[in-house]
């Protein structure tokens, strides 16, 4: 939280109380607000929740324990298809979420592990092109597991998968009293928001805890922390599979929420777009992680509803595609980023002890 | 445990290393006693980093065996090494750049959980470092050279060794703050703590050391007290610059 409040300029120094209690009462009216410009925004609010998520998993990878992972989406679909299999027509179970939810948690944390062993020798640029591989390799294998046995209905995806139902509660209903009615996508807002809350809290303490302090070490010297006894290889499958858990987490969210998934929503682009959330936020850090995510998840939206409009006004007819533009503009933003901000646009002053434990200060 | 002042601490028997189809190390024999301070010193590439991370057990040996107070340790890894008491200060210092002077230190205290032991190590370490007490908050990255070796030093304290492997102290750093490194490695060893240390700096390490070894590439072709080694036309020719 503290994180977050020096994240806001002016404010956030100035007054810190009142930038926290500004910040909690954004993110609680946020969904009224974006109901105001259209449904569309309140989806693009809930899928922005989703990808905090995936940052925040990733960022424990890539940022606390320095292993750069561009596979990472693949856990994300482990998650979602766990889902699909479990809660759907597809197989025809039907599996209450307390059971799916952490099923594909834990499938997606195996699956951290299995990706993890192979690539304990490796570092930086081979890492990167390892997990890359991983990440292809089960959008493959979920684009062609249709054939000989249908597992995963190849491209074409899984449909009406079943919607979040909270011991009874459906959250894909909207709920009504009387004649007020509260859409379903804000019911979807608020329990995302509790699940990032959860993520950010739990993923705190794993900051300042021994294994956050290990991770620290492992990224900082890897020899070094070999030298004082950190099993660094267990801390890296420890990474691999904490942070696969939250990809696994948010997948199943994305599939009850989206109701609907095929290997296209995780192409190589999906896990690169978080990667850049965590570089563009910076690396390390909880607070960049999540500005991260809602910038780069809010400015192609928004790009999509200037741009067109723009172009129609002044060339009467639309030059650049939204899409292409897109593209262009994220990359200039990562350029100026690297120019200007390099540790990202919150550099991490990331503690990793609780201060009580430290005499000389912190 | 053995405690036979006859028996070395620590024996090296003919180990080899290799990275890849390179043998870096080509069978080293070699033993330590209790209480002393011994130097390997030689040429870039000898093999000298190659054997102290064979002995911390950051590195796995080919062949051959290491006998540590009595046992055999070539297979056992680093975290039970340094539970028996080997502790690596590796070389270019190993500091966590990104966590503070004071979780430097206590990071070197991992593999231990008696809280008041601790305390009592850390106290320690601050007596002998007084210019890293001054710096307990400060974030490691920013320390000069010199005060990141101090500080490589007392976090590899915090473990309490019973032997010290120091990899090239002296690198990188200006005369003065090497000297002030070496009355460190004096005190440490004056506690009795046993030291192998690896340096370039071969007239400074004999001077401080009671034993040396030579090592060139992959082998050790020399041996003696510090003062015999010193005095060696070869060594003096080849390590010494004359």
């Amino acid at each position: 939280m503290n994180e977050l409040i020096e994240a806001v300029p002016y404010l956030g120094k100035r007054h810190p109380r009142l930038t926290k209690w500004l910040i909690i009462i954004v993110a609680l009216v946020a969904p009224l607000i974006a109901a105001y410009f259209g449904r569309s925004w309140m989806r693009i609010l809930d899928f922005a929740l989703l990808y905090m998520m995936l940052a925040l998993g990733l960022n424990l990878v890539v940022g606390f324990a320095g292993l750069l992972d561009l596979g990472y989406i693949a856990f994300y679909a482990v998650g979602a298809y766990t889902w699909a299999f479990l809660a759907s027509p597809h197989f025809g179970v039907h599996m209450p979420f307390w059971i799916v939810l952490p099923l594909g948690a834990a499938f997606a944390a195996l699956a951290g592990i299995i990706l993890g062993f192979p690539v304990l020798r490796l570092r930086g640029d081979y890492l990167a092109i390892v997990t890359l591989g991983f990440g292809e390799i089960v959008r493959i294998f979920m684009n062609n597991l249709n054939h000989p046995v249908n597992i995963t209905n190849g491209p074409q995806g899984i449909n009406a998968l079943d919607s979040l139902n909270l011991f009874g509660w459906n959250l894909a209903q909207s709920l009504s009293f009387g004649d007020f009615k509260i859409h379903y996508l804000y019911l979807y807002y608020y329990f995302f928001l509790l699940c990032v809350v959860g993520s950010i809290v739990f993923i705190k303490r794993l900051q300042i805890s021994r294994v956050g302090r290990a991770w620290a070490a492992m990224r900082d010297d890897e020899l070094a922390a070999k030298a004082i006894g950190i099993n660094v290889r267990n801390m890296k499958l420890l990474a691999f599979s904490l942070g696969a858990t939250f990809g696994g987490v948010a997948g199943g969210l994305f599939g009850s929420f989206q109701g609907f998934v095929s290997p296209e929503s995780f192409s190589l682009m999906e896990s690169i777009a978080v990667l850049t959330m965590v570089v563009f936020g910076g690396m390390g850090n909880i607070a960049g992680a999540i500005v991260g995510a809602l910038i780069l998840t809010a400015l192609p939206e928004i790009l999509r509803n200037i741009a067109l409009p723009v172009q129609e006004a002044l060339f009467g007819t639309v030059i650049l595609d939204p899409e292409v533009l897109r593209m262009l503009l994220l990359s200039l933003a990562m350029i100026l980023m690297m120019l200007l901000r390099p540790a990202g646009l919150v550099p991490a002053h990331a503690r990793y002890s609780r201060p009580e434990l430290l005499k000389g200060g912190a | 445990m053995h405690t036979n002042p006859a028996s070395p601490l620590l024996q090296l028997d003919d180990i080899k290393i290799s990275y890849g189809g390179i043998q870096a190390v080509k069978g080293v024999s070699l033993e330590l006693y209790k209480g002393e301070m011994v130097c390997l010193i030689g040429a870039n590439g000898a093999g000298k980093t190659t054997t102290l991370n064979a002995i911390s057990g950051t590195l796995a040996v080919a062949s051959g065996g290491i006998t540590y107070d009595g046992e055999d340790i070539a297979n056992m890894p680093t975290h039970k090494r340094l539970r028996k008491g080997i502790a690596l200060v590796p070389e270019g210092r190993g500091i966590f750049t990104r966590l503070t002077v004071e979780e430097n230190l206590r990071m070197g205290a991992y593999i231990r959980n008696d809280a008041a032991g601790i305390e009592a190590d850390l106290e320690r370490v601050y007596t002998m470092l007084p210019r890293v007490k001054e710096r307990l908050a400060q974030v490691a990255g920013t320390l000069s050279g010199g005060e990141q070796q101090m500080v490589a030093i007392g976090r590899a304290l915090l473990s309490q060794p019973k032997l010290l492997l120091l990899d090239e102290p002296s690198m990188g750093l200006a005369p003065l703050v090497v000297e002030k490194i070496f009355e460190v490695v004096q005190t440490v060893k004056d506690e009795g703590v046993t030291i192998l240390l690896v340096e370039q700096n071969a007239n400074l390490a004999l001077e401080f050391a009671q034993r040396g070894y030579v090592m060139e590439s992959g082998k050790l072709t020399l041996t003696g007290t510090g003062q015999e080694l010193l005095a060696d036309p070869k060594v003096r020719a080849a390590y010494l610059g004359e």
